[in-house]
C-alpha cells in the first residue's frame, strides 16, 4: 500500500499572535515551529494504515527550507520518503500550493506508481484556505471527503467516517482516494529514540515547484480587538470557595 | 448579474447556518448591485425552500437528480458548478461550515478560479472584491483581496452574523434545476449515517468545567467531573490533555477541537494558549483557576482563583455541599 501526506510548517504561538512589521506574515522571531495539528494526526494514521497493510508513507511539504525540520519529525514517527517544494516567499495562496502539490504526486506516481491514498488536513492551521486539498484531488481526478475521524482500509476501497452534529456519516471510496482528516481521528505518537536516530538520516529531496499566483492576494494581517479585560481575582487557595459559589449562584448556574 | 447562496439543510430542515448566509449574502448582492438568490440541494429541497424568501430569495433554485439525495461533496460541488454557468452566476457563496466550506471548495476547483473561506467582511467594488477573513481559527485576521475574471467563490464564517429576516421579503419564486451528473460522483456520497445519542454536547453545554495541563493526569480529572455534574455541565479540556491520553479528543476546547459557549467556562491549570482562548472566548463567563496570576487565561478572564486547582475545586464541591445542606 502505497501513501502520501501533505503536511505544512506552521509558527507555534503561544498566548498572542504577533505579525511581523510590514504585516505579512506571524512574527515568529521567538516561535517554535509545528506541523499543522490535523495534519500530525494524518500523518500518523497514514504511517498506522501502513503498518497494517505492509505500506509505505511519503511525506510531502510546500515550505521554506526549514521545513526540512517537520520532514524530519515525519520521519521520527514513521515516515519512509520525504519530499520538499522549497519556496523563498512567505506563503503560497492555496492555488499556486495545490497547483505545486499535484505536480509533484503526478511526478511521484510517474517514477514510482500511484498512491493508494493520500491524505490532507481538513485545514491548514495559520492560513485555513480549506481547499488546498479538494483542489489537489480534483487536478487527479480522484474522489475526496473532508473532515475524516475514522478510516478503515479494504482491497479497493476505503470506509471513512465524518463527524455531523449528533453522530457521524459514513462513506465508501473507491481507492485510490483522497481524505481531509481532522484531529481525533487518533493520538498521534511521540518519537522514540530509534524514531529520532533515523531522522536524523532520513534523505530529503528537494525539488524546487513552479506554479503561477492564484486570485486570492494578502494585504494585510492583523488581530482581532480584543475587548478590554479586568480580572476580578476571588481570592488564593481554597480559602476563595465562598466567594466562587456565591459567583455561581448569582449566574444561576447551581441547581 | 446574480450571487447564487447554497443553503444547507438536512432532508428539508434548514441548516441555521444557511439563514446566516442569506442574511449577510443579500446585503452583499444589495452592496454588488446584483441580485440575490438561493439555491437548495437534494432530498427536501423543496420543503427547505418555504423560509428561504422571508430571507431575502428572490429566486430558490432547487437542484434535483437522484444521486443528490444524501449530501456528497462532489455531487454538491458538480451541481452548483452547473449552475452557476447555466444562469452566469458572477458569484457564490456559503456558510463557513464543514459543508459549505468543502463544496464550495469544490466548485471553485472546477472552475479553476479562487476560493476565499471563511470571510466576516466582504467589500464589492466593481473590479475586484475586498474581503477580511479569518485565519488562525479567529485568532488572526487577514485582509485579502479577490481577483478573478470568473465567478467569485466565498464562505461566510460561521456565527459572524446574526440570521435575521429580511425588513420586505422578496418573491421568492421556485425553479427547478437539473444537472448531468455521472454516476461515478456518487463514489463519496453518504451511505450511511450513524445517531449517537448524547446528553448534553460540549459545544452547547450551560457550564464548562475545563481541565489543562496543570491537572496532571486522567485520574485527577475526577473533582472536575464532580463540579460540571454538581452544575449540569460537561468537562472540557485543553489540547495537552488529549495529547497526554487523558481525556478524549471529543473533550477539547479550541481551534482544532469545539467552539464552546457557555454561561460560565471555568478554566482550570489552563495557560489559555490563543488556540485553547478562540475556542474558549464565546463563553459568557470565565472563571480561571491557576496557580499563575500572570497565565493570559486568568489575564482574560472576568473571574479567577490564585492557586492550587487541587486544593480549590475541593474546597468548591465541599462549600456546594454545605449550602444544600
Ligand atoms: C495549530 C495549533 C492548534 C492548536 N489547537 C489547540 C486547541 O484546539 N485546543 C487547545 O487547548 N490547544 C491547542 N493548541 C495547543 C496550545 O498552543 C497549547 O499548547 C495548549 O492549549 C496548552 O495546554 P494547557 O494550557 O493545558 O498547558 P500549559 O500551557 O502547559 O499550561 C498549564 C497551566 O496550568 C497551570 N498549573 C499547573 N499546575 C497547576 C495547579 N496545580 N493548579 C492550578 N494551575 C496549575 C500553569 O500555571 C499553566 O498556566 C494548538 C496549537 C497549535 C500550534
Ligand atoms: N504548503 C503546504 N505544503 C503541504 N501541504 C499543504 C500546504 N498547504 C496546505 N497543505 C495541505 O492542504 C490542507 C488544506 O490546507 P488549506 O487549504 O490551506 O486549509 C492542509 O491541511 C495540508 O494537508
Amino acid at each position: 500500500m502505497r501513501l502520501l501526506v501533505c503536511v505544512k510548517r506552521v509558527p507555534a504561538p503561544g498566548a498572542r499572535i504577533n505579525i511581523t512589521a510590514d504585516e505579512q506574515a506571524v512574527d515568529s522571531a521567538h516561535l517554535g515551529f509545528t506541523t499543522s495539528p490535523h495534519e500530525e494526526c494524518a500523518l500518523e494514521e497514514a504511517v498506522q494504515i501502513a503498518e497494517a497493510h505492509e505500506g509505505q508513507v511519503t511525506v510531502l511539504t510546500l515550505g521554506p527550507a526549514e521545513a526540512e525540520e517537520q520532514l524530519r519529525y515525519a520521519a521520527s514517527v514513521g515516515g519512509n520518503h520525504f519530499v520538499l517544494l522549497p519556496i523563498t516567499e512567505v506563503d503560497w495562496d492555496a492555488q499556486r500550493t495545490a497547483a505545486a502539490l499535484t505536480q509533484a504526486i503526478s511526478d511521484l506516481e510517474e517514477a514510482e506508481g500511484p498512491f493508494d491514498l493520500v491524505l490532507f488536513g481538513n485545514e491548514s492551521a495559520d492560513a485555513g484556505g480549506f481547499q488546498v486539498g479538494v483542489r489537489v484531488a480534483h487536478a487527479l481526478g480522484r474522489p475526496i471527503v473532508n473532515g475524516i475521524k475514522g478510516i478503515d482500509v479494504a482491497e479497493g476501497t476505503v470506509t471513512a467516517r465524518r463527524e455531523i452534529d449528533g453522530g457521524f456519516e459514513v462513506y465508501e471510496i473507491p481507492t485510490p482516494a483522497v481524505l481531509g482528516i481532522k484531529e481525533g481521528i487518533n493520538l498521534p505518537r511521540y518519537p522514540t529514540m530509534k524514531g529520532r536516530l533515523a531522522s536524523k538520516k532520513a534523505v530529503i529531496e528537494a525539488t524546487e515547484p513552479t506554479a503561477e499566483p492564484g486570485g486570492q492576494k494578502r494585504r494585510r494581517l492583523h488581530r482581532p480587538e480584543e475587548a478590554a479585560s479586568t480580572t476580578v481575582i476571588l481570592g488564593e487557595g481554597p480559602e476563595a470557595a465562598p466567594a466562587v459559589v456565591d459567583l455561581l449562584e448569582e449566574l444561576g448556574v447551581l441547581s | 448579474m446574480t450571487l447564487l447562496i447554497l443553503c444547507d439543510h438536512d432532508r428539508g430542515t434548514l441548516a441555521e447556518a444557511s439563514l446566516e448566509a442569506l442574511t449577510f449574502g443579500r446585503q452583499l448582492a444589495t452592496d454588488a448591485g446584483i441580485a440575490c438568490h438561493a439555491v437548495v440541494i437534494g432530498q427536501g429541497a423543496q420543503e427547505a425552500s418555504a423560509q428561504l424568501a422571508a430571507y431575502g430569495a428572490e429566486t430558490i433554485h432547487v437542484i434535483n437528480h437522484e444521486i443528490l439525495t444524501d449530501f456528497g461533496p462532489e455531487a454538491w460541488g458538480e451541481a452548483l458548478t452547473q449552475l452557476v454557468r447555466s444562469v452566469d452566476a458572477s458569484a457564490a457563496m456559503a456558510c463557513g461550515t464543514d459543508r459549505g466550506n468543502e463544496v464550495m471548495a469544490q466548485v471553485a476547483a472546477r472552475l479553476n478560479v479562487p476560493f476565499v473561506a471563511n470571510c466576516l467582511d466582504v467589500t464589492p467594488n466593481s473590479e475586484q472584491w475586498e474581503m477580511t477573513r479569518v485565519q488562525w481559527g479567529g485568532s488572526l485576521l487577514e485582509d485579502a483581496t479577490l481577483e478573478t475574471d470568473g465567478a467569485k467563490i466565498v464562505s461566510v464564517t460561521h456565527h459572524s452574523c446574526e440570521a435575521t429576516p429580511a425588513a420586505a421579503p422578496a418573491a421568492g419564486t421556485t425553479t427547478v434545476f437539473s444537472p448531468e451528473l455521472e454516476s461515478a460522483l456518487s463514489r463519496t456520497v453518504v451511505t450511511d449515517r450513524v445517531v449517537l445519542t448524547q446528553g448534553i454536547t460540549l459545544a452547547t453545554a450551560p457550564v464548562v468545567v475545563g481541565g489543562g495541563r496543570g491537572v496532571g493526569s486522567a485520574e485527577a480529572f475526577a473533582p472536575l467531573e464532580e463540579l460540571a455534574a454538581a452544575l449540569g455541565g460537561v468537562v472540557g479540556c485543553s489540547r495537552a490533555v488529549t495529547n497526554n491520553g487523558w481525556r478524549p479528543h471529543s473533550d477539547q476546547v479550541g481551534q482544532t477541537g469545539t467552539r464552546i459557549a457557555p454561561q460560565i467556562y471555568i478554566a482550570n491549570g489552563i495557560s489559555g494558549a490563543i488556540q485553547h482562548w478562540v475556542g474558549a472566548m464565546a463563553a459568557k463567563n470565565i472563571l480561571a483557576i491557576n496557580t499563575d496570576a500572570e497565565a493570559n487565561m486568568v489575564t482574560k478572564a472576568g473571574h479567577a482563583v490564585i492557586g492550587d486547582l487541587h486544593k480549590v475545586i475541593p474546597a468548591i464541591l465541599e462549600e456546594i455541599e454545605r449550602r444544600k445542606g
